[in-house]
């Protein structure tokens, strides 16, 4: 279980890696924290002729609140966003779903660009992209693109980014006052994928529900406040929504499961959130 | 398979796939170097280039947590790591959390190492020093975890042989707090 | 029987330090000497051990298929690659090895390596042998293997039927041996019960899947026929026959040594010896020596597992909950070879089938089936938790189907204190204990009133809340013999008997005084160094720290037999006894040879304190160091010319252990410990999932040579048991595919899963072992998981589904019926294809509108250029035959790519209404198949195709992807269709979809 070869760059700037990556095309990847990618390495699942390396990146590593926008760059990690002090007021979903990305050790490495740049369909980053209505900020050689989270992740694995672009930052709009959130997920252990997870965002006039572990990508749905209240038939509104994700079987739960967890997490998510409005 | 070649590349920071290229840690405070091609993982480049085999390889694909070193301070998977990825970088492991190599353990090891021989928190030992590497870099950031943080950090390690107990045992005896998890008291820690 | 609790802790042990008053050792709670080594990482396990010059290492191409014929293996390729030395494949295996012994007459063969079938999935196919790992790995994918799929047998259901294919066609069924015993008068038990329960359960597979993988460093010494051979193999040695018959050189010629350290068993390295064989044979083929460091997804997927058991137990009970007979049938899933020593596991526990309980009538069915999974092997419980699953599970059913309380029917049903020792019906022989008593402290140490209490308030606040139990003897030592009741009496005959568990420890004094101690043990992590301190300390009177312990054994030098090695819990019992019993013989003959210069008589003789006196004057005292030393420096001044007294090797095997009889009576432990545990779980009413909320386990284990050891043990089983209940199964799918490749897939508790258990304990010192110990660390195992199970079936109020009880299975059960799907128009998200259920191939339909008729609709199917332009990432298209195609693919999902030599076929051709098209293919990452069903319908816009497809994924990319396997095979399938509609001059996916066809596009690399 060790790499196929391949060849190495340490760039010393963001462009000369994008250079290399528009050269080297479909048979280049990025590398930042590795914490995907190299499990894929390391099975062979995916055999790159060259790596860029973009985890020394000075310019990559910017993480600043900025004009609305809580910006995050391609080197930052998952903990040092985690223990970023003001997270919890500027987004404070990130907040609540940071702690369930993997574990201490991954987090330490694994980075949030990177993260939604894999497109896991259970992952929490792209989740929380999608559910606070973020964007991604790509990059080629040649120019930069601003990709909305829900048009960024089309399949398992797969989004819009395409093979000479990296993702230089991602974008999580700031809480707004009087917004609420509450974030939860099933998973079989602690620190694994999730079965289902569930972010919801409560504004002042609406109510959204963001779903992962369902259908091949976070998926996002959002129903308006009726006098300040949920839905009076939030339930028939889940289950809408849990049929409409789908979802599949494998060894560990049923396609149905999934859905049941959408009309019950979903639920307590949004009461939740609607609770800690603030 | 021939290095990458393109007028916008700069090829001459290309390390090439079939060469072996010079790799330079500091290695629990003493500067090593070795050779690695680069796809050699961190792991193997500790333990049979630079023949530090205290960091153990249980998965390789960054599970079991056999492998955690801190580099630069920080705990992380050798496994996901690449030699080259960490080259002028420090790394410590297990082999530096004491001098014991100099003879007899007794009275060496870290109060930390004491206490996981004091409360029984090692069998086979192949997941310890993993774990202790982590420990060292998690207790500098919080110093007196509870019981149910411990455990959040620790499931980023497997350990099929103590259940677990005897490490929140002696970690908790080692942060000065009230004992945890008792078999005796008939007072289980309710996970 | 008196409770032991405290007696062995201090002088009152009469068997303590030669009765001399000074602290005994053992009974206490000594830290381990092991862990200094093991704590500042100098602990050297068999990959930290230096290789010989010139070491070849070894990477193995293992099946994607679970059922093949292999019709060739081209290796030239491979062997091009830079740093390759030698492919080894199974035609090197049939010209230098032969078959592996199978336990029973069954006309199987099982090679090291594959030779004309594969018959599971990672079954080795190859070896390549290079300079480093990663070189031989980068000539695994270079290797062409040629198969044609044969129909997998997935289940033990479908192994039993007749008509399911053969794996091993001499066999002419799946049924490898069927056997029925009957004890007692088990037919008139029945007839005069008040009536019967039953339960039917099926144990899954699952392993303990140790930290450590396996090892071997291997050399073959051409000029001596002879192999070396370093591994992390823990017995038992029985295979050690086993390898050198396959290696064809008698037991002398194969030479295996253990490292200092391992990484932990539970059984499960017992299942290195095919690599050892393996990585021999290629030793021998390169020339050089070979090592093989097996990685984790090798492991999980091709290593070993417990068995699978189906089981069926009907009672003949009393109104009262008095169970009168048992008739059990047990079919025994052993993988796709039956291979050494199975069928044990289906046997180890033949001697206590009946448990805790005394139940004189006995009727037994035992089947083995073969299957095309994993060969089986030995792990924590072998056997037990499978067994004890059905038994404890019926006994709760009893107690629900009698209206009484469960815990009441444990209670009528256990062996009485003054039955000890106790005959079981099938002929096992219950050495000590006084479970009632036992039971009744624990409920009262336990706090069995207060669990119930929260029981009642938690259903008082209307959540589920469950309480069960499990009453078990744990069995240790296991008799040599037991396997061979799976064989008829006559075939025993002929065979000639096989019994008993010897155990052997060598003592030693060298000329500074020093004592060491070497056993054939094989730890893997257990403490077995320390204990054997103490003990061996105890008997001569010395510190802790004078005795040294080596573990490492060379079969090569040191004293060993088949029953060594480190299994069936024997340590404490028999090998620590062992120990005692080299050292005391040490200790007499010393005390013979001293007695005259201390004007005493042998038997008066004291060690104590590191000095060796009489007892009558103690002031008149030597060294140890003076009398041990004596023997080698001054052998002259012994008395009568007698042998000095340096070194003693014991072989101890337990008397109670005979061959079984006739009838089949065999007691197949030499002990048997006791285990009552109860706990209370509560069930997420939400997520389905179960939390335990209190545990209580009660042990009485025997004597307890170091508590803080067993304790350890005792942890360790129960969070393998918690694993086994609630997280961890080899799941494979109806096709045979593999599915728990990772450590994300299988899923074995962190520190968040596993509680810690309140432990009490009972000692009734065993009346068999010299030091009255028995074995402990496997009794969770067995106990455990149907304890969960009866607590989950107590707070569900009905039945349990199949282990792991996973948060899923528990949610079908007490969630209300799904909603249905709301009528009308679909939101924002797409519509997904049906789903496939967990395991079984991928299916899925769809149906789509297409401006042109069908005519030219078939026209594009049948074009090859057509065809090869729909083919997600069809590179070439050859023609193959008619209709028949030959097509270089590169497909995957986002950055997983593989390339893909497939066959493709279109068949049922019914022009222009209706076609089927299949496909096939592998490559490194994996197998594939499909089968697309078409049917184009003339409509007044043109055609309505409409597809209905299945669709099968099987190797490395099943066994690590299978979160998303679904959803990836479904969009590469929908690929094609879309790109069909396209070519026809459909219009763009439906609204409801936007982008979905750009997407592919761009996915098949049409619009970058």
């Amino acid at each position: 279980m060790k790499p196929a070869s391949f060849d190495y760059l340490r760039p010393a700037t963001v462009a000369d890696a994008l250079a290399a990556l528009a050269a080297g095309g479909d048979d280049a990847r990025v590398i930042a924290g590795g914490q995907s990618l190299m499990p894929m390495l390391n099975m062979r699942l995916v055999q790159p002729r060259l790596l860029i390396d973009l985890s020394r990146l000075e310019e990559l590593r910017t993480l600043k609140a900025d004009s609305g926008w809580l910006s995050v760059g391609a080197a930052v990690t998952q903990a040092e966003l985690l223990s970023r002090p003001t997270l919890r007021d500027e987004v404070p979903l990130l907040a609540a779903a940071l702690p369930w990305v993997g574990h201490f050790q991954t987090r330490n490495r694994g980075t949030v660009c990177g993260s939604v740049a894999h497109a896991d369909p259970s992952a929490e980053m792209p989740l929380c992209l999608v559910a606070t209505g973020g964007a991604v900020v790509l990059r080629n050689a040649k120019r930069r693109r601003t990709v909305a989270a829900a048009d960024f992740f089309v399949g398992p694995l797969t989004t819009v980014k395409a093979a000479d672009e990296i993702v230089e930052s991602v974008r999580f709009p700031l809480a707004a006052a009087g917004s609420g959130h509450a974030f939860r997920e099933v998973s079989m252990r602690h620190g694994d994928f999730a079965i289902t997870a569930c972010a919801a965002t409560v504004d002042g006039t609406q109510a959204s529900l963001a779903v992962g572990g369902v259908a091949d990508r976070p998926t996002l749905r959002s129903w308006p406040l009726v006098g300040g209240a949920l839905l009076s038939d939030l339930d028939a509104a889940l289950n809408a929504f849990a049929w409409d994700l789908g979802g599949d079987d494998d060894q560990h739960a049923t396609a149905r499961y999934r859905r049941d967890l959408v009309r019950r997490i979903g639920r307590t998510v949004l009461e939740e959130a609607l609770s800690c409005r603030r | 398979m021939p290095p990458l070649k393109s007028a916008a590349t700069p090829v001459a920071s290309v390390l090439a796939a079939d060469a072996r290229h010079t790799v330079t840690v500091v290695l629990n405070g003493t500067p090593r170097t070795g050779q690695a091609h680069p796809r050699l993982l961190l792991s193997d480049f500790l333990r049979h280039e630079l023949g530090a085999h205290g960091t153990r390889v249980g998965c390789e694909h960054g599970v079991c947590g056999a492998c955690t070193v801190r580099i630069d301070g920080v705990a992380q998977r050798a496994c996901l790591t690449l030699a080259v990825q960490a080259d002028g970088r420090r790394i410590d492991t297990v082999e530096g959390l004491s001098q014991s190599n100099q003879g007899p353990t007794e009275g060496r090891m870290t109060a930390l190492q004491e206490a996981f021989r004091r409360h029984h928190a090692l069998q086979c030992g192949f997941c310890t020093a993993g774990i202790l590497m982590s420990l060292s870099d998690y207790l500098g950031r919080n110093p007196k975890p509870t019981e149910e943080e411990l455990r959040d950090m620790l499931s980023g390690h497997l350990c099929r042989c103590t259940g677990y107990a005897g490490i929140v045992r002696a970690v908790m005896d080692v942060t000065g707090q009230a004992a945890a998890c008792d078999t005796r008291s008939g007072e289980a820690a309710h996970v | 029987m008196t409770v032991m609790r405290t007696v062995w802790n201090g002088a009152a042990d009469p068997k303590a330090a030669a009765g001399t008053g000074a602290p005994a050792l053992v009974g206490r709670p000594m830290p381990r000497v092991e862990d200094g080594a093991l704590l500042t990482g100098v602990a050297r396990y068999a990959d930290d051990l230096p290789a010989k010059p010139g070491t070849l290492h070894a990477a193995i191409l293992r099946s994607p298929h679970a059922h093949a014929e292999i019709l060739g293996v081209d290796t030239a390729a491979a062997l091009a690659v830079p740093g390759v030395a030698a492919v080894v494949t199974g035609t090197d295996a049939q010209r230098v090895a032969s078959p592996f012994l199978v336990g029973v007459r069954a006309p199987m063969e099982h090679w090291c390596l594959a030779v004309d079938r594969v018959r599971h999935v990672g079954e080795p196919v190859a070896v390549v042998l290079a300079d480093s790992r990663y070189q031989a790995e980068d000539a695994l994918d270079r290797i062409a293997v040629r198969y044609r799929p044969l129909p997998p047998v997935t289940s033990i259901v479908q192994a039993l039927d007749p008509a399911s294919e053969p794996l091993h066609p001499a066999l002419g069924s799946n049924l490898v041996n069927s056997r029925s015993f009957r004890y007692g008068d088990p037919e008139a038990a029945f007839a005069r019960a008040d009536r019967s329960v039953s339960v039917e359960v099926e144990f899954p597979r699952n392993s303990c899947t140790p930290m450590e993988c396996f090892v071997v460093l291997a050399d073959h010494d051409a000029a001596e026929d002879a192999y070396e051979v370093l591994s992390n193999f823990s017995g038992p040695f029985a295979v050690h026959p086993v390898m050198a018959r396959a290696l064809k050189v008698p037991g002398s010629r194969l030479r295996l040594k253990t490292p200092p350290h391992s990484g932990g068993s539970f059984g499960n390295k017992q299942a290195v010896f095919p690599y050892i064989v393996l990585m021999a044979v290629c030793a021998r083929v390169a020339g050089r020596p070979v090592k093989w460091v097996e990685d984790r997804l090798e492991h999980l997927m091709a290593a070993t597992s417990a068995t699978a058991r189906r089981m069926r137990i009907d009672a003949a009970v009393e109104a009262d909950g008095r169970v009168l007979a048992l008739r059990m049938e047990q079919t025994e899933d052993c993988g796709a070879y039956l291979r050494a020593p199975e069928p044990a596991s289906l046997y180890r526990n033949h001697g206590n089938l009946t448990g805790a309980y005394d139940i004189p009538n006995l009727a037994v069915t035992n089947r083995i089936v073969v299957t095309n999974k994993t060969p089986t092997g030995l792990n924590r419980g072998f056997g037990g938790g499978q067994l004890y699953y059905g038994l404890e599970r019926l006994m709760n059913r009893v107690a629900v189907e009698l209206g009484l309380d469960p815990l009441d029917v444990i209670r009528r049903n256990l062996v009485a204190a003054e039955a000890m020792p106790y005959r079981t019906a099938s002929g096992g022989s219950l050495d000590s204990g006084d479970y009632p008593a036992t039971l009744e402290e624990a409920v009262r140490d336990g706090a069995l009133d207060a669990l119930k209490a929260r029981r009642d308030a938690r259903r008082a606040e209307g959540r589920l809340y469950g309480i069960g139990y499990a009453a078990v003897v744990e069995p240790s030592i296991s008799n040599m013999g037991y396997i061979t009741t799976v064989l008829t009496a006559e075939e025993r005959r002929k065979a000639g008997p096989k019994n008993g568990a010897q155990a052997t420890a060598s003592v030693a004094v060298d000329p500074t005084g020093g004592v060491s101690v070497h056993v054939s043990s094989a730890p893997q992590g257990q403490g077995h160094r320390t204990v054997l301190a103490q003990v061996v300390a105890d008997v001569f009177g010395l510190r802790f720290e004078d005795v040294r312990v080596n573990t490492d054994l060379d079969t090569g030098k040191d004293a060993w037999s088949i029953a060594s090695g480190n299994y069936s819990s024997r340590f404490a019992g028999a090998v620590a006894g062992a120990a005692q019993v080299a050292a005391t013989r040490l200790r007499d003959r010393m005390a013979a040879l001293v007695a005259g210069s201390l004007n005493s008589r042998p038997e008066e003789v004291r060690f104590a304190g590191g000095k060796v006196f009489a007892a009558g004057n103690p002031d008149n005292a030597l060294s140890f160091s003076r009398v041990a030393a004596a023997g080698h420096w001054a052998p002259g001044t012994l008395p009568d010319g007698r042998e000095a007294a340096l070194r003693e090797t014991a072989f101890w095997t337990p008397e109670p252990l005979k061959a079984p009889t006739d009838a089949d009576y065999i007691n197949s432990s030499a002990c048997y410990g006791f285990i009552f545990d109860f706990c209370g779980v509560e069930i997420d009413r939400d997520t389905g999932a179960v939390r335990i909320d209190r545990y209580v386990t009660m042990h009485d284990a025997g004597r307890l040579l170091n508590p803080l050891l067993v304790e350890g043990q005792i942890l360790g089983g129960f969070a393998h048991a918690v694993g086994a209940a609630l997280y961890e199964e080899y799941a494979y799918g109806d096709d045979g595919r593999f599915l728990s490749g990772t450590f994300a897939d299988y899923l074995v508790p962190t520190a968040c899963e596993v509680p810690v258990p309140v432990i009490l304990h009972r000692e009734s010192p065993s009346p068999v072992t010299p030091l009255g110990a028995k074995g402990v660390g496997e009794g969770n195992c067995m106990s455990t998981p149907a304890c969960l199970a009866n607590a989950v079936a107590d707070a569900l109020g009905g039945p349990v589904p199949s282990l792991p009880l996973t948060p899923a299975k528990i949610a079908a059960l007490i969630h209300p019926p799904e909603p249905p799907r709301p009528a009308g128009p679909a939101g924002a998200v797409a519509a997904p294809a049906p789903s496939a259920s967990g395991g079984r191939g991928l299916s899925g339909e769809g149906s789509r509108e297409v401006p042109a008729p069908p005519e030219q609709v078939w026209a594009i199917l049948l074009d090859p250029k057509e065809l090869a332009a729909l083919l997600p990432g069809c590179e070439a298209l050859d023609r193959a035959g008619p209709d028949a195609y030959r097509a270089e693919v590169v497909v995957g999902i986002g950055p997983v790519r593989g390339r893909y030599t497939a066959e493709v076929a279109l068949s049922d051709l019914d022009p222009p209404r209706s076609l089927t098209l299949s496909g096939s293919g592998s490559s490194a990452l994996g197998t594939g198949r499909g089968t697309g069903h078409v049917t184009l319908e003339r409509t007044a816009g043109g055609t309505r195709v409409t597809y209905r497809y299945s669709a099968e994924v099987g190797g490395k990319v099943a066994a690590v992807g299978g979160r998303m396997l679904d959803s990836a095979s479904r969009l590469l399938i929908g690929q094609f269709f879309e790109k069909l509609v396209a070519r026809a001059g459909g219009a763009p996916a439906p609204a409801e979809r936007p982008g979905l066809l750009a997407r592919l596009l761009r996915f098949l690399g049409l619009n970058r």
